[in-house]
């Protein structure tokens, strides 16, 4: 029973790892290129320069390979709820489901629907109408982000909810609504979808550099990149930051975990790199090269603040929960939070020289800076990818942080034959939908601006199908 | 209203929204290889249901969603029991949605036939399943005590799901083709009421078969009375009936609401086939989930009555206003990448 109930939760495990990083490969540039694609529209609106226009159309396509890939891996996410994980969907539907068909509902009806009427319409609606069907879209990538980063940070931290008859019910959708998790995770979403657009447009607005090709189209787009990268990047590595407080509050055993903090300490040095460590068996670094204070300020906001380690926080959990391991995988929380804060801050680092170079007006002629910034596309999806392994992992063994338990949540008429082999079906779709994927954004973002112009409106190859 | 049978009717009513509105967009994609005389006129095809497919497979979202919130024990059951066929179904829905998004996004003819027929087979595929897996709520699969799905994926198939999955299918072929009697012109458009006569008999036999076995299985196996079931079924027959006579006398505004009528009476048919129940369990009729067994807390329905009082209209509202902007026929372009 234990060996083979095991291989069942893992593999359900690696699928729903599996299935949701490839996800998220495909909605942080949703949630910023909306945004940015809207506002290069507004700026064409504004100023009649067919620049903007062009820009619009141009990285207009990219969006919708994008999007349609995220769609498509969306409907994934929902349904897999209740294929694989059957005893924490009835568990927590009564909370968790409502997040869920309200985003529904509220967002993704919004998305899908405006998104057409703006692929479509542009010779049906008038130009200001027009121009708000893509804010509506974004307006519903937003909203589709906040209830599903409501509904994660219910799992994080559950709250206005209680536990009766063996189920969590719903008790305060406001309070649900009003997570503090949930607001940080889900700014901090935000923040990082801006980013990879931002980087993306730079990125690409670069290579056009580079090969001299369309300077003038590019150009603006460079400094719409710069002007919104610095300032967001910079922001997003205090709020990510940030939201480590929020963590240490209600979940000090991810946090102990990230730092491989295995005693409680205080004043507490933060771990830039070390070897060793990381298991209960050998709890001491051979090598480490430390910051002293810095974990007590990024976890408490105080320089000699406490932070509890691991074998007190496991010896509460055990006393609290029962008997039994509460440590997660140390090693993969300690380096995937590293490689987030390590790759977010090179990214802030590329947009300053960036914006330097603007502002001397360098920028097109500085050719190390222009591969650099080609180079760093990457960057945003790998520190975003690392965010959440350190998220979900850094919760286990939870599902629910202090309800229920990973290995008791998934479907009990699920085989492991059944999860095999829809994992092996998704790992040969995936991977095809993604070098497809890759070769068109690819051929796209190489392209020319669409011309518009002269011969009227019907200049717009429509971004169609 | 009791909220339990108010959620009860509003997941029947978002899956007869994407029964009624991605039925036609299904129709389509099952139709793009047999109808279009050239690459201009499968362009048509494509951009006839361009602006609105993704916004009706929302429907099926929601409606996911709304079980999952409204009923979890119901979502998590019938999720994890038919979970190979919801496999495939996610396997033939991918393909489609990246089909319509890439397919125009290169010039060659075989990147262009290969999207074309995976928008073709995903198509006819979910449906197909859609059908089966829907009927089999009422016909019954077996159910542990603790509400655990206890059978396999070979459960699912018997003579009567089977018809429902065909029945999904050809009646949503000939939505398709009804459809495209009103969004195309030209010789396309000639075709495709060619189509929707050649396809308007075997749906409305198959169809019309399929709903009253659903009241004859609700009988047998859900232990309910003829009536009500009786009622959308009859309804179904008369739309069916009715979209094959406008069909033939090529009133296509008429026969595809007729079709829609029977896509979504066919809906109805099944719900209020399974009502007060919302999976059968057979053999053991015994553990069958019900509207009480499986549903949220009051308070939890109350929330999401209230959100969805607020926001349903606004979006039949703005999804309404979609179709009215692309009300129009769609022309054949004259030269490819002109005019």
């Amino acid at each position: 029973m234990s060996t083979l109930a095991v291989s069942t939760v893992d593999l359900a495990r690696v699928q729903f790892a599996t299935t949701s990083l490839y996800h998220f490969l495909f909605v942080p540039l949703t949630l910023g290129l909306a945004p940015l694609v809207a506002l290069m529209q507004t700026l064409w609106h504004r100023s009649g320069n067919d620049a903007w226009l062009r820009l619009t159309r141009f990285f207009g396509t990219l969006l919708l390979i994008n999007f349609a890939i995220g769609v498509a891996t969306g409907l994934v996410q929902e349904f897999q709820f209740g294929m694989n994980w059957s005893i924490y969907s009835a568990f927590v539907g009564d909370v968790f489901g409502a997040p869920l068909a309200i985003e529904g509902l509220a967002a993704f009806f919004l998305e899908s629907t405006f998104l057409g009427l703006w692929i479509f319409g542009w010779n049906k609606l008038g130009p200001r109408l027009h121009l708000a069907t893509v804010w509506l879209f974004a307006l519903g990538s937003f909203l589709s982000a906040f209830f599903i980063m409501v509904a994660n940070s219910w799992m994080q931290r559950p709250v206005g909810s209680t536990i009766t008859e063996g189920r969590a019910e719903l008790t305060s959708i406001w309070e649900l609504l009003t997570n503090r998790f949930a607001i940080w995770a889900f700014v901090h979403v935000i923040l990082v979808g801006l980013t990879t657009a931002a980087v993306v447009v730079l990125g690409v607005s670069c290579w056009h550099f580079l090969r001299g090709r369309n300077v003038e189209i590019f150009r603006p787009a460079a400094k719409l990149a710069l002007i919104v990268l610095v300032p967001v990047s910079a922001v997003n590595l205090w709020w990510g930051s940030h939201l480590g407080i929020v963590i240490t509050e209600y979940q000090p055993m991810k946090i102990a975990s990230t730092e491989a903090q295995w005693d409680t300490c205080q004043p507490c040095a933060f771990s830039l790199f070390q070897i060793g460590g990381f298991t209960v068996e050998d709890q001491t670094p051979s090598f480490s090269i430390q910051i002293p204070g810095l974990l007590s300020f990024l976890a408490t906001e105080s320089f000699d603040g406490e932070v509890r380690g691991m074998n007190e926080v496991q010896a509460q959990y055990e006393e609290q929960y029962g008997p039994g391991n509460y440590i997660p995988p140390v090693r993969a929380t300690y380096w995937s939070m590293r490689v987030m804060a390590y790759l977010g801050t090179l990214v802030f680092l590329v947009a300053a020289v960036g914006a330097f170079l603007m502002w001397k007006q360098r920028l097109e002629r500085t050719r190390w800076f222009l591969w650099l910034a080609v180079a760093s596309i990457p960057l945003p999806y790998l520190a975003a990818l690392a965010g959440w392994l350190l998220t979900e992992m850094g919760r286990q063994p939870w599902i629910v942080q202090g309800l229920l338990k990973t290995a008791d949540a998934n479907s009990p008429s699920v085989s492991t034959t059944t999860i095999a082999l829809s994992l092996s079906l998704f790992a040969a779709l995936y991977g095809l939908l993604a070098v497809l994927d890759f070769v068109l954004m690819r051929h796209y973002a190489r392209l020319d601006p669409p011309q518009v112009g002269g011969e009227g409106g019907e200049a717009a190859p429509a971004p169609g199908y | 209203m009791d909220l339990q049978l108010l959620w009860f009717l509003l997941i029947a009513f978002f899956w007869a929204g994407y029964f009624l509105l991605e039925g036609f967009d299904f129709g389509v994609g099952m139709l793009l290889p047999f109808l279009p005389a050239d690459e201009r006129e499968r362009r048509v095809m494509f951009e006839s249901i361009g602006p609105v497919w993704d916004g009706n497979e929302v429907w099926l979202v929601v409606a996911g969603g709304a079980t999952f919130a409204a009923f979890p024990s119901w979502y998590g059951t019938m999720f994890s029991g038919f979970y190979v066929a919801l496999l495939l179904i996610l396997a033939f829905l991918i393909v489609r949605v990246v089909s319509f998004e890439w397919r125009e996004k290169r010039e060659s003819p075989r990147w262009r036939a290969t999207w074309m027929w995976a928008n073709t087979i995903g198509s006819a595929g979910a449906a197909l399943i859609w059908g089966v897996g829907l009927a089999n709520l009422v016909h019954g699969v077996p159910i542990d005590s603790d509400g655990h799905f206890a059978g396999d994926f070979f459960d699912l198939f018997s003579p009567y799901t089977v018809v429902a999955g065909l029945a999904a299918v050809v009646l949503f072929a000939f939505h398709g083709a009804t459809f495209l009697s009103l969004r195309t012109s030209g010789d396309l458009l000639e075709r495709a009421r060619h189509a929707s006569r050649r396809l308007a008999l075997p749906a409305a036999v198959v169809a019309g078969g399929f709903v009253v076995w659903t009241v004859a299985v609700a009988v047998d196996r859900n232990d309910k009375d003829v009536f009500p079931p009786v009622l959308p079924a009859a309804a179904g027959i008369l739309a069916l009936a009715l979209a094959v006579v406008f069909a033939f006398s090529m009133r296509s505004g008429w026969a595809f609401t007729m079709t829609g009528a029977g896509a979504v009476l066919m809906v109805a048919t099944l719900f209020t086939s399974l009502y007060p129940r919302v999976m059968v369990s057979q053999p053991e009729f015994g553990n069958s989930l019900t509207v009480e067994t499986a549903s949220s807390s009051h308070y939890a329905l109350t929330v999401m009555t209230v959100a969805a009082a607020i926001l349903a209209p606004v979006v039949l509202l703005y999804q309404g206003w979609t179709y009215h902007v692309f009300r129009e026929r769609l022309q054949i372009e004259e030269e490819p990448g002109s005019s």
